[in-house]
Parts: C-alpha cells; sequence; structure tokens
C-alpha cells in the first residue's frame, strides 16, 4: 500500500491507524483504492453502477471489524461515494469510516460519502465515524455525510460520529428506520472554528413496538462558527426516543438547535432537551483555583465536555 | 503566612456603592488553623474570594508567604500555594473525579494516588474515580470530592468556605481528621475555615468574628470562643449551628 507522509496522517487522525488494519478494510484515497482486504466473513466488492463498495458481513459473524477510511489530498477533487453495508442476521461487528482531508490548494476539496446499512435481525454494529481536516490552501474542504440505516427486529446500532477539528462545511444528514425491538443510539460530538459551518439532520423514525432511539449531540462552537441541529424522531408504536442537543457557544459563535417530536401512536414515550450556553465562569474559576490559567482551564472544560 | 493589610471591597449597587469587607486586617500566621466566623452576610465568603483572587480589593493589601499578591491573578495565587474550596461546589459535564484530582495535584497522579484523597474524605474511591463530576452526585458527594481536590493541592495555605455544609451524612469527626491530617503532613502549611459550627471553632488555634465585613474580634480560641458563647450575639450562631446555615454573602 502506497501512502504518502500526510496521507498517514489524515489515516490516524481518523481511524487511529498506525499500520494496515487487522481484518477487512478498503483504505480509499484521492478517488483511486489504496488497499483492500476482505476476509471469510467480510466480503468487500466495489459497485459497478457509480463509486463505491458493498460490504456484506456474514450472519452470527462475532468479533471482526472493517475498516473504510478515505483520505483526500488533491485540491479541487469532489466526490460523491455510495457504501452499502448488508450485516446478517445475529453477527456483531465493528465498523470504522472516516474521511480526512489535508487541502493545501485554492481549489476546494469535497467527499460526500452515501452510507447505508441494512441491519439484520439481532445483529450489533457499532460504528465510529471521524472528520478531519488540514492544510493551509485557500481551498474549502467540505464534508457531506449522508447516512441511512434499516434496522430489522431486535437489532442494536451503535453510531458515534466525531468532527473536531478543519472540515469548512458539512451537512450531515441521518435516517433510521428501526423495527421492533430494534435499538439507535447516536453519540455527536463537533467542534467548529473560524468560518465554518455544520448542519447535522437527523430523522429517526420508530416503526415497530418496543424500538428505542436515543440521539446525543455534544458540540462547541468557536470564532464565527455556525451549527445547526436538526433532530427529529418519530414515534409510529408503542416506543420510546429521547433527543438531546447540549452545546457551548464561545467568541461569536452561533447554534441553532431545532429538536422535533412526533408521535402517531399512544404509547410512543419521546423526549427532547436541548441546552446552549457559554462556558459558565465559576467553572473556569475553579480550575483556576487549581493552578490552570484561563486558555488551559478553557481547554479541560471542552475536551471534557467533547469527551 | 497571610497577612490581610486594611483591606476593603465595594460593589457598585443602586446609584452608590456598597462596602462589603471595611478596612479588615488580620493575619493567619503559618502552621495554624485560623476559623473565621459571624453572622451571614456579614462578608466572611467575600474575604476568602478576595484570598483566592476571585475578587480584588478596592483598598489595602494581601500580603502571601512575604510577597504583595494584592494584583496577582487567580491562577498565580494557586500556583503560589493557595488554594480554595468552595462554599457551593461547581459542576462540570464530562469532567471526571479523577480529572479533576490531577488537576488539582499538578502532577500525573496515579489513580491509586488519587484514590487516597477520595478515602481521605470518606468516599468509596472506586466508586468514583470515574464518575463526571455533574448532577449525577449530590451536593454531599460533590463537597466531599470538592475537599479532596484541596488536599491533592497540598497548598501552604488551604481556605475552606463552610466545609460542613452539606456533609450531614458523613460522620462530622472525619471532617476534623482531615484537617488534623493536612496539618500533619504538609509543613508548615496553615488553614483557613469558614465556619460556623462549634466543633470546628473548637479546633481552631486562632478565630475571627466578622460582622457588617469588619473585624469584631480576633484571638486566641481560648480567649474568642467563651465571648462567642456568652454573648446574645452568639444565639443567631448557635441556631445556625444547630440547623443550617444560608447561603453567605
Amino acid at each position: 500500500m502506497k501512502l504518502d507522509e500526510i496521507q498517514k496522517r489524515l489515516l490516524r487522525e481518523i481511524a487511529d491507524l498506525h499500520a494496515v488494519p487487522e481484518g477487512a478494510y478498503n483504505i480509499r484515497s484521492n478517488s483511486q483504492m489504496a488497499g483492500r482486504r476482505s476476509t471469510a466473513n467480510i466480503e468487500i466488492t466495489s459497485k459497478t453502477d457509480v463509486s463505491g463498495m458493498d460490504i456484506r458481513i456474514a450472519p452470527f459473524t462475532k468479533n471482526e471489524s472493517v475498516h473504510i477510511p478515505v483520505v483526500l489530498t488533491q485540491t479541487g477533487l469532489k466526490e460523491v461515494v455510495y457504501n452499502d453495508f448488508f450485516v446478517g442476521d445475529g453477527a456483531d461487528v465493528l465498523i470504522v469510516a472516516g474521511c480526512g482531508i489535508d487541502n493545501c490548494g485554492n481549489q476546494d476539496a469535497e467527499h460526500d460519502g452515501i452510507h447505508r446499512f441494512y441491519v439484520g435481525k439481532n445483529a450489533h454494529v457499532k460504528y465510529v465515524e471521524k472528520h478531519y481536516g488540514s492544510g493551509e490552501g485557500k481551498g474549502k474542504r467540505i464534508l457531506n455525510p449522508g447516512t441511512e440505516v434499516y434496522q430489522d427486529e431486535g437489532s442494536t446500532v451503535e453510531m458515534e460520529m466525531v468532527q473536531i477539528k478543519g472540515v469548512d462545511d458539512t451537512v450531515r444528514t441521518t435516517t433510521a428506520e428501526l423495527k421492533a425491538g430494534a435499538k439507535l443510539l447516536v453519540r455527536e460530538r463537533l467542534m467548529t472554528h473560524g468560518e465554518q459551518r455544520a448542519i447535522s439532520t437527523y430523522v429517526v423514525n420508530l416503526n415497530g413496538a418496543g424500538a428505542t432511539a436515543d440521539v446525543v449531540s455534544r458540540s462547541v462552537a468557536r470564532d464565527d462558527s455556525y451549527q445547526k441541529f436538526d433532530a427529529k424522531i418519530v414515534g409510529n408504536a408503542p416506543c420510546s426516543g429521547h433527543a438531546e442537543c447540549d452545546s457551548i457557544i464561545m467568541d461569536r459563535g452561533r447554534i441553532l438547535a431545532v429538536p422535533g417530536l412526533e408521535a402517531n401512536d399512544l404509547d410512543a414515550a419521546l423526549v427532547h432537551e436541548a441546552a446552549i450556553g457559554k462556558i459558565a465562569g465559576e467553572q473556569l474559576v475553579k480550575l483556576m483555583t487549581l493552578g490552570l490559567t484561563e486558555a488551559e482551564a478553557e481547554e479541560q472544560i471542552i475536551n471534557g465536555f467533547l469527551q | 503566612m497571610l497577612e490581610l493589610k486594611d483591606v476593603s471591597f465595594q460593589v457598585a449597587e443602586g446609584s452608590g456603592d456598597k462596602e462589603i469587607i471595611r478596612g479588615v486586617s488580620l493575619l493567619v500566621p503559618e502552621n495554624k488553623l485560623v476559623v473565621i466566623t459571624g453572622p451571614n452576610g456579614g462578608g466572611k465568603s467575600t474575604l476568602a474570594r478576595l484570598i483566592a483572587g476571585i475578587e480584588k480589593p478596592t483598598e489595602g493589601r494581601i500580603i502571601f508567604k512575604g510577597e504583595d499578591i494584592t494584583d496577582r491573578s487567580i491562577t498565580d495565587r494557586a500556583r503560589l500555594g493557595i488554594a480554595y474550596a468552595f462554599q457551593q461546589p461547581v459542576r462540570f459535564k464530562g469532567i471526571k473525579v479523577l480529572d479533576l484530582i490531577r488537576i488539582a495535584a499538578g502532577k500525573r497522579l496515579s489513580a491509586a494516588g488519587a484514590c487516597e484523597y477520595l478515602s481521605a474524605v470518606g468516599l468509596c474511591a472506586r466508586d468514583y474515580i470515574d464518575r463526571e463530576v455533574n448532577s449525577s452526585l449530590s451536593g454531599g458527594e460533590l463537597k466531599r470530592i470538592e475537599i479532596a481536590t484541596v488536599l491533592a493541592r497540598g497548598a501552604a495555605l488551604s481556605v475552606f468556605d463552610e466545609p460542613e455544609a452539606g456533609i450531614d451524612l458523613w460522620s462530622f469527626q472525619n471532617l476534623i481528621e482531615v484537617f488534623a491530617h493536612m496539618r500533619r503532613t504538609v509543613q508548615n502549611s496553615s488553614i483557613l475555615i469558614i465556619s460556623h459550627q462549634e466543633r470546628i471553632l473548637n479546633i481552631a488555634d486562632e478565630i475571627v468574628m466578622i460582622k457588617d465585613g469588619k473585624v469584631e474580634k480576633q484571638g486566641a480560641r481560648e480567649e474568642i470562643l467563651p465571648q462567642l458563647m456568652g454573648t446574645s450575639s452568639a444565639v443567631s450562631e448557635c441556631r445556625m449551628i444547630l440547623g443550617k446555615g444560608g447561603a453567605d454573602a
């Protein structure tokens, strides 16, 4: 696998990868396949009609992982990629995705990854997606991830979405359809700087009895950045759903939180919480009395908040 | 150790200024436990905040270990050796008890090391070390963690603002032992406690009574305590000792 130092650094940031990962993987670099491995239980094949892959995980596959990181280092590159995951009944797997862009040029670099998950009965998926941008060029680093989740009965999907640094523009769209007894847990962590803009929209449909969803977003908007968090949970059956948006604003940062609930069944129990505010002065003071400077205290508070 | 020289503190209120602290001079000698007491609203907590650097005096000087720290920041004072336990501890989303104790210790403390401080305040360390310092903790638990962070500082001067508030479920004797332990382990350290509690007054070397922003009485415990107990002004104090003191100014 041939990767330069910048590409290797991006891989470390988004997937904690220091070497070739264990298990199945596909590494995409500047729209080319830089490496791929299928395993006995996990088969990765390229799509023929559009750019992207099909990832098929055999039923009852246990404790295996799939890494599918993407790195972009070429200015002006724009790509749309479709990846479909077919997770067999009873499988239990870790999927690590993520995209790192290093844009040193003056043209925008953009990666739009559309991920669809078809999760079988009683399967368990942990999905980790990290986004990272770097590079001094004037060209923007743009990431527009679309995630669609279709969960069969009794399945569980845990999603961890992280975007902490360097992505100029993001529109994230996540939709989920849950059958009876299915469970969706989303933990989103987001920090925006400078003039960055991030929009995150969730629509979760709880269609079967006993389906549950818990969507929690923690975010920090610094400098002149802007964020919009729009989470809608729809209860179409006896189910329970919880959406939470907890945000810190700094400098001239702005955040719009639009939590939404829709109950179409008498036994749908839905809750939302949203809070936006600056760092509490007394939190800074407490850490300063422990010997930290104001800047160090701020960093500790934000690191903890986004952990 | 610490000297306040003619310290005053005013806040803007309506059209004029309100004087909270009026020309207070006091001395906390090395190796002494000094308790500041007095009625609610008398300015005791403000005095503690002035010492920690959270408020700046409008007049007067504060001298710590021979150095004028009046214009020093909170951070500077902490690094010079002043620790401060809040009356109402602060909650943090995402920061764990272990993180907070490590920050307080100012070094890479092992989990076992941090546990010692929690055990000292009567918390089963294993149950708390990975807890977030957030609203899932009760007021009493937070208060004890707050005291543990001050223990971890190992500071020359530790200031406690009403440490007994909210720890009723924990044996009071343990709190007294915490102070005794601090005096044993940190050489030449001094402790300044703001309290209404008779049992804390009982372990003081010196007592300072603050009323209406001024020092009303100041001296050795043997001298001051009988006066406090014997006067009519002590009646309200005793009531507070038996019940609960309210939030202080």
